[in-house]
């Protein structure tokens, strides 16, 4: 009964899309104001009735309702709460309705944070939500219905993966949608932006706080899966270039672009059509990662169930978003006047080297993630791009980057000297080159690389903080607006995950050891001792468990107990690492295969700085909200003026 | 990562296993250094160092006997290349065929780069066009302006 | 000209939209890996036999002027199960010469499995170590190369061979129609 209601309010959500997309579109263009105001209530009641389906199939999994195909597939009773309601989203059905959830919740936030637009432009940008909700609610409906029973109903489920029995995994889902569709509200006013033939301050400084926020999400949503990756895949690493990683690394860099070239039509009226084609490829490259997972073009570790059927609809849908709004960007953005003239050496310059590397980046992923698919289909030659490629390509151009990043804050708009802004920045450069001679000479003298890259973490945490240093000699530190703090913690931040990565990848130790209860053996200046190993019984596994006392100088310091975990319903073995971290560095252990008579093979690292890499993240994201809490984007409803009224900072 | 497909074809056993490493740290680090260069060929996205595929395990071991019998690291990826094809390289060897993976981007960097800086140029060389004297009508609107 | 940058983005998607196309039309496998070895002088062969007191495999068992079927399996293997009664029929109906290679398997453990099962194979080694299915570019079991009287490589098949497979391609290449 319940389900049929989620069913039902699936197909009149897609009803009140149908009428959300287009009325709100004729009243902008005629003026009607009732035609108008229509799209906020419709905006509204969308989100109600989409949130109404989710609380049904959530309702379904909570009670292990078996007579709905969806959780016989992906549940089982067995499985603790917390896995019973992430797998709601564990799997194609569900998570295709967290997307159209998180869209209309969108667009109901668009409806009620709103208020300050003009009738017009809220209109238009509710009414393209709701047309793109149309696709994603038809393309449940008609392909992936959540909602279909199965008769008669089997006695319990299949179990959910046990990869994504985990509470990281668990809500890196959620994030990453959040970061995705975020970008469908800048999508979205891009396009009435074009529609309207108007891109000015005003629009800008509309767009930036959703802009930011789909952002802050995403850099949560990447960071919890990379740390999931971490602690469950067992060998250390956290990045692995990953065709869905990849996919979820593109729009981060597209709305990375965005956030920056956003200030720059905000303040100085210029790199306005630029602009507007950002906020049209950050959801462009969103659908392409959802399109890539979803369709079986590539071949990913998290991938779902693949239907090349699936695969059609969901490239029909990617075309009509995509390329209508690359096809309006091609017949309207020309008519944008650009705005201010500026220097090449100027704030303005700045960013745009900063869009142009983050773009280059974002099509160097691009590029090496498709590249096997093109060549396949031209010659049949099959080549595989790992690792090793983008460590090869996209890091070098990580180093103009960051170096750029701290100095462009010290320019002037319109024009500015590159030697004064560097005098500023002396100290940060002391201190970076002092820590690559550092790396060099005490950590490793091999790898003068990592020393380097070391080097540029430094430098973007002390180089971004002297951006402070003037205010903290005046005393008016308190005085800052939120935005600039918020972009001095973002670029500190990014320095701390540089200086996470760069160490944990070049500087951790390991040791590969076979042990039976009672062996002893020297890691790093710590003893492990293998205390004993136990059998234990979760609630849907049974596990291995190894206890390791780590001892250092004779005296206990910590226990592991790393645990290979055998998932009883689908047969499958997942290694659970202990993990002991003082913040500076992690004490990692995984258990492997072995008997009684051979001993366990036991892998311990020593992963310096590893820690820093996700709370790096978490402080990026954090740098972003704070920008979000900037007064100026609460209040103070911006109103249309010509931009150069307002202050420059 | 995860061998769905290792999961059909073998049985699973470990990644870099204690009895492979070669007494020598050297030459063991080197084959570590290979190892992450060579993909896992029923793995998704996984060097042969970190999969747990048997056949992972054959072409560690097989890294290793070549090292051991003097062979370059250059000679090791052709001796693999020579059985599974360019698809075992993680980093794709560049040659005709990925010249567009491999130049394509700093292209694209280089292109717009040059592009924006002679627009910049350009700029700075158009003269800032004096602004055009008032003419005869536009002078009496001021002056009637000015006065009332 | 300053136009045509205008449309570059959406050129773009129209050409990465064909690839897709093409793609999700085409029935391309995305797990395939390929294989080298096919169009090549098969690869090494020089293996102790699999069945006490005959003698061991070597490279002019391929190379006999008659067509040959080589199979990689082994007794832990389960989708070998699943292709077996097809070389069984092979082996039987039509003739063909099947040389299987039992992969990672003992003696003891592949024997029993083939007794239990029938033998299909004129000729079997045993590749205890895997060496030689890493010089066939073997990826796992089970995997069947075709290969053509003069020793080239003509087919090759990772995982189990179907009913299709052999109506479609091995029973026409046996006959001399697929080269």
């Amino acid at each position: 009964m319940v389900a049929e209601l989620g069913h039902f309010a699936l197909i009149l959500a897609l009803a009140v899309a149908l009428v959300q997309g287009t009325l709100p579109l004729v009243g902008a263009s005629r003026g009607d104001l009732r035609l108008m105001t229509l799209g906020r209530t419709a905006a509204l009641t969308q989100a109600f009735l989409v949130l109404l389906a989710f609380g049904a199939l959530t309702q379904a999994y909570v009670t292990s309702d078996f007579s709905v195909a969806n959780v016989v597939a992906n549940s089982h009773s067995a499985k603790p709460l917390l896995y019973k309601i992430s797998g709601v989203w564990g799997n194609h059905e569900g998570s295709m309705l967290l997307w159209a959830l998180i869209l209309a919740l969108f667009g109901a936030a668009v409806a009620i944070f709103g208020a300050n637009l003009p009738d017009t432009l809220r209109s238009r940008v509710l009414a393209i939500q709701a047309l793109i909700g149309v696709g994603f609610l038809a393309f449940l409906l008609f392909t992936s219905n959540p909602f279909t029973r199965v008769y008669p109903a089997p006695p319990d489920g299949n179990g959910l993966n046990p990869l994504l029995q985990d509470p990281g995994l668990a809500f890196h889902p959620p994030l990453l949608y959040l970061g995705y569709v975020g970008f469908s509200v800048t999508y979205a006013f891009a396009i009435a932006a074009l529609l309207e033939g108007r891109v000015d301050a005003a629009w800008a400084r509309w767009v930036r706080p959703w802009a930011l926020a789909a952002w802050c999400f995403l850099t949560l949503g990447i960071a919890l899966g990379s740390w999931w990756a971490y602690y469950i895949l067992g060998w250390g690493g956290f990045w692995f270039w990953d065709p869905v990683e990849n996919a979820s690394l593109m729009p981060w860099l597209a709305g990375t672009a965005l956030l920056h070239s956003a200030i720059v039509v905000e303040k100085r009226d210029a790199l306005k059509s630029w602009t507007v084609l950002l906020a049209l490829l950050a959801f462009s490259l969103s659908l392409l990662g959802t399109f890539l997972v979803r369709s079986g073009v590539l071949t990913s570790v998290h991938a779902f169930a693949q239907d090349p059927a699936r695969g059609l609809f969901i490239l029909g849908f990617l075309l009509a978003v995509t390329g209508g709004g690359l096809a309006l960007y091609a017949w309207r953005a020309p008519q944008l006047q650009g705005g201010g003239l500026f220097q090449p050496v100027s704030r303005e310059g700045a960013l745009i080297l900063n869009n142009l590397l983050l773009c280059t980046l974002a099509a160097t992923v691009l590029l090496g993630t498709l590249y096997p698919l093109f060549l396949d289909l031209l010659t049949g030659n099959k080549v595989s791009v790992g690792p090793p490629f983008f460590n090869a390509t996209f890091v070098p151009l990580c180093a103009p980057l960051f170096a750029a990043l701290c100095v462009g804050p010290f320019l002037g708009w319109k024009r500015a000297e590159l030697w004064p802004a560097l005098m500023r920045l002396r100290i940060a450069l002391v201190v970076s080159l002092a820590a690559i001679v550092v790396a060099m000479t005490m950590i490793d003298s091999r790898s003068t690389l990592a020393a380097l890259a070391f080097g540029f973490g430094v430098w973007l945490i002390v180089g971004s903080l002297a951006s402070l240093s003037d205010r903290v000699r005046s005393g008016t530190l308190r005085t800052i607006p939120r935005s600039t703090l918020g972009m001095v913690i973002s670029h500190a931040a990014l320095g701390v995950v540089v200086l996470g990565s760069v160490a944990t990848s070049s500087w951790n130790t390991e040791l590969m050891h076979t042990m039976k209860p009672g062996d002893r053996v020297d890691f790093a200046g710590y003893s492990v001792l293998l205390d004993r190993m136990d059998e234990v019984r979760g609630p849907n596994y049974v596990a291995e468990r190894a206890t390791l006392n780590v001892s250092v100088g004779g005296k206990p310091y910590t226990v592991l107990q790393p645990e290979r975990r055998l998932f009883t319903v689908q047969r499958r073995q997942v290694a659970e690492t202990a993990i002991q971290t003082n913040l500076l560095r992690d004490f990692y252990a995984t258990l492997g295969e072995g008997n009684p008579q051979q001993g366990w093979v036991i892998r311990l690292y020593l992963n310096p700085l590893a820690p820093w890499i996700w709370l790096g993240a978490a402080l990026c994201a954090f740098g972003g909200f704070v920008s979000l809490s900037d007064r100026r984007l609460r209040i103070g409803a911006p109103s249309r003026r010509p931009s150069s009224l307002q202050p420059a900072e | 990562m995860l061998c769905l497909l290792a999961l059909l074809f073998a049985f699973p056993t470990l990644a870099v296993e204690p009895s492979e490493i070669l007494p020598d740290p050297a030459l063991e680090a080197r084959a570590r250094e290979i190892g992450r260069a060579l993909r896992c060929v029923v793995c998704q996205n996984q060097s042969i160092d970190d999969s747990s595929a048997e056949v992972a395990h054959d072409m560690r071991r097989a890294v290793r006997e070549r090292l051991t019998a003097g062979d370059s690291d250059a000679d090791v990826f052709a001796y693999m290349v020579a059985r599974y094809g360019d698809y075992v390289l993680l980093k794709p060897p560049f040659k005709a065929g990925t010249l567009v993976l491999w130049l394509g981007a700093p292209l694209l960097l280089l292109v717009a780069g040059a592009a924006l800086l002679l627009a910049a140029r350009r700029r700075r060389h158009t003269p800032i066009v004096a602004p055009k004297p008032l003419d005869e009508e536009e002078r009496r609107r001021l002056d009637a302006l000015l006065k009332g | 000209m300053r136009r045509l940058l205008f449309i570059l983005p959406l050129l773009t998607l129209a050409l990465m939209a064909g690839f897709f196309a093409w793609s999700l039309t085409s029935g391309r496998d995305p797990a395939s890996i390929g294989s080298v070895v096919v169009g090549r002088p098969a690869p090494k062969l020089d293996l102790p036999a699999l069945r006490p007191g005959e003698p061991p495999l070597t490279d002019a068992d391929l190379r006999t002027g008659k067509p040959v079927i080589v199979n990689f399996f082994a007794s832990w293997c389960t989708p070998c199960l699943a292709e077996h009664p097809l070389f069984t029929r092979l082996s039987e109906r039509e003739g063909a010469t099947i040389v299987g290679i039992a992969w990672k398997n003992k003696r003891d453990d592949a024997l029993p499995w083939l007794k239990r099962l029938g033998d299909p194979y004129q000729l079997a080694g045993l590749d205890l170590d895997g060496k030689t299915g890493l010089d066939w570019g073997l990826s796992g079991v089970p995997e069947t190369y075709l290969i053509d009287g003069a020793g080239i490589v003509r087919r090759h098949y990772r995982g189990p061979i179907t009913e299709r497979d052999l109506n479609e391609t091995i029973l026409p290449f046996l006959k001399g129609a697929v080269k």
